[in-house]
Order: C-alpha cells, then structure tokens, then sequence
C-alpha cells in the first residue's frame, strides 16, 4: 500500500455490473401493449470488488485477458461508466485515452479536426488552437494540416490521433492499449511520449496486452481475471502470472480436446522448489532440477572468465511422456536487459522422453560477455511457443563474469585491428583498375 | 478497507458535468462542426440552406394563396406563410436530428467523459443556427411587403426563446427515450405532420372560427405550444391584424395550457433526462 498523501488515484471496492438485455430492440409499442411483461435481462459482473492505488508519478499497469474487465475498469476511472459499489477518488486533472481520434470527421481538414478533438478531450478552444501546431508536428503532418481526413493514410490518422491526445496536458493519464495500431517507428515514439511522462512526474495507468510495454514501463501492475483483481506488484511477477494463466488455459483446451486419453499426473509448478527471487511457472510436466556451469577444463564454476569457452549444464527430469520439447536458457545482466538467450531450438529437434527420464542438456559457448552479475533463467518449453512452459526458471540463480580487461561495452566482442599507410597508392591503383 | 479520501471522487457521467462552460463548449463545437459540414465545399452553401423552406412555400403559397384563396382580407399572408415554414422547419430540424443524436454520437458517448446533455443541445444549436439564416429572408419579404419596423419586434427574442425552450425539452425527452425504445422516431415523424397541419401554419384560425364548433377546434389547436408560438410570432412580427393567441382563443386563460406543456417538456425533459444520462453509454 502506497503513502495515501500521495496517491494520484485511489479505487476502493469498486464493482460494475451490466445488464444485457435478451430481447435486442425494445420498443415502445411492446412496452405500451405488454405494461406488465418486464424486459429480461441478464446480468454480467464485470467488476467485482476491485481495490487498489496509484501513486503520484507512478506509471502503472493493468493487464488481464479478454473479458477480464480490465477496459471496463478504466472507463469507470474515466467516468464513462457509472459503478454500483466502492469510491474511486482522482487527484488532478484526468485525461483518458479510451480510443484514438473519437469525434474525428473525416469531411473536415485536420487542423478543425485537431480543435474538435481537443476540445472532446478537455481543453477550452482556445488552448486547443493554440496546440494545433504544436500537435501537427509532433505527428509530422505540417505539410497535411489542410487536408480533409478522409484523404490520409490510416497511419497518418493513428499519428494525428495519437499526437492531439499526447498535447493534452494532465495530471493523471489513462491509456487503453492505443498502442496497437502504427508502424513500428511510431510506436516507438509512443514508448519515447511515455518515457516523457515519466520524466515529468505524470501519473500514468495503462491497460494493455503487451507484456513488453508492461515490463519496461510500469512500475507496478495489476492483473484483473473476471472481474477481480489477482494480483498486483512486480510488473515481471504480474507477467509471468498473466503468460502462465493464459497458457494454463490454452493447456485447459487442449486437454479437454484430447478428452483424458492419455490422462497423466501432472504436478503442480506451485510445489516445486524454488530459491529466493526466483520466479517459477510451468505445467510441471518436466522439473528443472538445477543447472550450473563449466569452464574450458569442464570444472564447474560460480564465474566465468571473459573471453573463455564456457558451458551451461541444465538437469532436467521428466514427470510426463513428452516429446520435441524445446530447452533453453538466457542471462539478464544487472540493469535487466536479457543479453543472451541460447535454446535447443535450432539443434536439437524430435527428442522424445518418458515419464521419469532425467536428462542433461548442455549449452557450449564462447563468452563474449562484459563483466557483471547475470541472472540466469532455464526453461523447458513445448516446441514452437516461447510461453507453452514445462517448467521455466526464471533468475534461479547468479553468475558472475570477470574480464582482466573490460572495454565498458555490453560485450567483449573479439576482434582484429589492421592498419594501413599508402592510401593514396591504393586509390590511384583503384582507379586505374575501374 | 475504509477509502482514503484524496482529490475528488469519480462519480460517473452525468448530464451536467461538474462546469457549465464546458457543457456549452462542447455543444456549440458539435453544432458549428455539423453547421460547417453542411456548408463545407459548396459555394452556394448558404443558398441549398434556405433552398428547401422556400420551395415549400412556393408549393404552399401557390396552392393556399392563388387556387384555393385562403388568404382574403389577411395582411401580408405570404411573410406570415413563409415565417409559419421556418418555424416549423427549425422544430422539425431539431427534433428529429436530436431523436437519434446520442445513437449517432454513440462512438462518443461510449469513450468520453463529458456531459451527456451536450449532445441533444448541440442538435437543438444547429438548429437554431440554421433557424437565424432563415429568419433573414422572413425579414426581407417582410419589409418589401409595405411593413415596417415595430416597438413590438422587441417581444420577438422573447418568443423565439419560447419556441427554442419548447423544441429542446422535447428533444431532451425524444433522445434519451429513444435509446431505450427504437420505435419512437417514426412515432414522432407522425407527430409531426399532425403538427404542421393542424398548427396555423397554412390558414388562420378566423377561417375556422366561422364554422360550426369552431371556438371549440381553434381552443382544442392552440393547447398545442407550437400552434401557440406561431401565432404569437405573427402578432408581434407580421402583423397586429394577425389574431394574438389569447385574442383566437375564447379565453386568455386558456393560454395556460401551451404554456404550461414548454415547461413540463423542459422541466420533465431535463429531468428524466438527468435520471438516465449516467447509463446511457451502457445501454447504447
């Protein structure tokens, strides 16, 4: 629980409850015919119980799946929808981006669009025309500002969109996944607009899929399933739980389709062991026993020399029949960046193991990384996904690498110096030759 | 777990909003967008505009006035004709644009907060905006036909705020009532024609007054608040030889009745209109 001093938003057991009519179109001849005969409808409780806080200057996340009413949320944090039960209290202007370029008009230029737009998010008119140009070159379209809508690309209106929202100035943002339209040098300057609003103290809360954008923006996150809040913290816990939960029911599907043919026990991930920070997901149906490393005379080490043949050793056991799994392993140095991922991918394909087989999957490489501490993650994974988890490790243990001389790159990349005195000869002779 | 009070609480959508100014900045931009869309990339914009009240009352005049004579011994009938066309037009334009307005703004509706009464308002403004180009030819004719400027044109605004009291409280009940029920539309278009035929627009209630039970019919038609308007407006625009409504009916206190309906149209419009904004963007 943050300090409530400084809290930007404060959610307190909100619940949010739909009512869906079973007959589409009502009308008055029905309702003046049939006085007594009430309207069917069934409910849907899109929100249950939800509590929790943001911080000032905290950018924070809500992930769930679809359905989960993480964008029902945010529409009651906007004020669109009315909730049932709980408070929600807001300190600062809010701005809520539910959808990109609502009230365009595709018949008008987009300098009246920009003002319409503006002036739907908030802002007076006259603060909404003096942004115009300031909007109009963030989103590169100077040279379109009289252009009617209807004539841009789809690009140029996300971007138009996008830079009219980010003009608007408020204390508290509120973002619904506007990130997946654009080309990719557009989101990127989305992520950088984020950043900004980062810097600048903004308090942002962004619903969203994407994991990546979660793990490398937010600060802490939350994860909605039906309504209710499973959990909030770490964005990279929140993740794991989000990309576990969606592959335990993809997991689900597919074993209902078999239908119990070839019913196996499964072991829970939960009772597995697992070591402090470590974060462990799986299925259970192999166990990562341990894993360590080797130096060049095969001696298992605790750090490895820069520049060295080294080796990776994982032990795994198998709990269940399975076959073409894909084993893998990666190193996140100290600021978090995962620097290296190896998997068996490529090199080891159509593998079958029992129940009860325990194997050793070793990894050979030459390190070329810079000195630091790694965290080093291993997984075993179904073939063809990254997330269909066996059983996934992550940061279960450290490793350090040393180098006798650091360069102060993120690699020590080995490499050749040449050096060459008669240039000008060697251009005559080039020339000469073409 | 108790609530940490901090700012202000979210309280949901309403028909208000927390500032007024904002409830109008957003309804007159609603209105110029769609008033500019109208007149955008046609010159004779302004013309197209006042194209279909005067056609409407070429056909009526040349029927009423030339074949069937309606017109004996009544001062200036052609302004009052055309003055009885763009009044009903406004009621008609604002009405039935603002029935459909807030499922036509839907996108709007269901992702921004803002005031939900804004919507109706701005078709209601449209309107009116369309309502003063109109009025300006009524004008023209008016003085070309001999008329001239009285003390009690000053009454006018008075009268022309009546009439757009009247047509925004009912659109406040139609649009909000039509989200629910997708049958009123057609319903009101039939209310609607009622109400240009038996409203004054065409004839004056002194040709009625002369049939059998005609006191009776005139009173029944001046209940109705637009007939009432209308000839209010011809009594202190046109013409004083234009009967007052309190001078038609058999008595003034009848007047109570048209006056009393604009304020339970507004009043109760604005009422259950308050009820239902904070649900409406579900229920689209």
């Amino acid at each position: 629980m943050t300090d409530p001093a400084a809290a930007a938003i404060v959610v307190d057991g909100v619940s949010k409850r739909f009512r869906i009519p079973q007959e589409q179109v009502h009308t008055l001849k029905e309702r003046v015919l049939h006085p007594l005969r009430r309207p069917g409808y069934e409910r849907l409780q899109a929100l249950s119980d939800v509590s929790f806080d943001v911080a000032k200057g905290e950018f924070f996340g809500i992930v769930g799946r679809n359905g989960s009413g993480k964008s029902t949320l945010l529409k009651c944090m906007a004020g669109i929808y009315k909730i049932d039960a709980g408070r929600m209290f807001v300190d600062g202007r809010v701005s809520a981006f539910i959808e990109l370029g609502v009230g365009f008009n595709m018949d008008l230029p987009a300098r009246d669009n920009i003002i319409i737009n503006a002036t739907m998010l908030g802002l007076t008119r006259r603060e909404a025309r003096s942004r115009v140009d300031a909007v109009l070159d963030f989103a590169e379209l100077r040279e379109f500002a009289d252009l009617r809508l209807k004539n841009y690309s789809s690009g140029m209106l996300v971007r138009l969109a996008f830079s009219v929202m980010i003009q608007v100035d408020a204390d508290v943002v509120l973002i619904d996944e506007v990130l997946a339209v654009g080309d990719a040098a557009f989101q990127q300057k989305c992520y950088d607009e984020f950043n900004r609003l980062r810097r600048e103290g903004r308090t942002v809360v962004l619903v969203t899929h994407d994991m990546g954008a979660v793990e490398r923006f937010c600060d802490r996150a939350m994860l909605l399933e039906r309504g209710r809040v499973v959990e909030i913290g770490e964005p990279r816990s929140v993740s794991m739980n989000y990309l576990q939960m969606n592959f335990a029911r993809r997991e689900q599907d597919a074993e209902e389709e078999r239908n119990a043919r070839e019913e196996q026990a499964i072991t829970a991930s939960g009772g597995l062991p697992t070591n402090p920070g470590e974060l462990r997901a799986g299925d259970g149906r192999a166990e990562i026993v341990g894993g360590w490393f080797r130096d060049a005379d095969g001696q298992e080490v605790s750090v490895l020399e820069s520049g060295t043949r080294c080796s990776f050793h994982m032990h795994v056991r198998f709990h269940a029949d399975v076959s073409d799994p894909v084993f893998a392993f990666s190193l996140r140095n100290s600021r978090d960046e995962r620097i290296v991922v190896c998997s068996s991918e490529r090199q080891l394909r159509g593998e079958s193991f029992a129940a009860g087989d325990e194997v050793v999957v070793s990894f050979f490489f030459d390190n070329l990384l810079a000195p630091d501490r790694y965290g080093v993650s291993a997984t075993v994974a179904r073939s063809g996904s990254g997330e269909a988890w066996l059983d996934n490790r992550e940061r279960f243990r450290t490793v350090l690498v040393s180098s006798t001389s650091p360069s102060g790159g993120a690699v020590e990349l080995p490499f050749e110096v040449a050096l060459q005195r008669d240039i000008a000869g060697e251009q005559a002779e080039a020339e000469a030759t073409s | 777990m108790s609530a940490t009070r901090i700012g202000r609480e979210i309280k949901g959508p309403t028909a208000l909003g927390d500032d007024p100014r904002r409830l109008w900045r957003l309804a007159y931009t609603l209105a110029s967008t769609d008033f500019k869309l109208k007149f955008f990339g046609s010159v004779l914009g302004y013309l197209w505009q006042l194209m279909n009240p005067l056609m409407v009352f070429g056909v009526l005049f040349v029927v009423f006035s030339l074949a069937l004579r309606l017109d004996t011994g009544v001062k200036y009938f052609p302004v009052a004709l055309l003055l009885g066309i763009v009044l009903f037009s406004f009621v008609n334009e604002a009405t039935t644009q603002g029935v459909r307005s807030l499922v036509m703004r839907e996108s709007l509706v269901r992702k921004v907060d803002f005031p939900r009464l804004a919507v109706p308002m701005a078709s209601v403004m449209t309107a009116v905006f369309n309502l003063g180009l109109n009025l300006v030819p009524v004008l023209i004719f008016l003085l070309a036909s001999g008329a001239r400027p009285r003390l009690s044109w000053l009454v006018v605004p008075v009268v022309l705020a009546a009439l757009v009291l009247f047509a925004f409280g009912t659109t406040m009940v139609l649009s909000i009532a039509f989200v629910r029920f997708r049958d009123i539309e057609p319903i009101w278009t039939v209310v609607l024609q009622v109400m240009f035929y038996s409203s004054g627009v065409f004839f004056t209630f002194d040709t009625i007054a002369e049939q059998d039970n005609g006191q009776v019919l005139i009173d029944i038609l001046l209940c109705n608040p637009f007939a009432a308007i209308l000839a209010w407006m011809r009594h202190v625009f046109v013409d004083p030889s234009w009967q007052a409504p309190w001078e038609a009916a058999s008595s003034p206190w009848l007047m109570a009745v048209p006056a009393g309906l604009v304020l339970v149209a507004l009043i109760g419009g604005f009422l259950l209109f308050r009820a239902q904004a904070p649900r409406v963007a579900e229920e689209l």
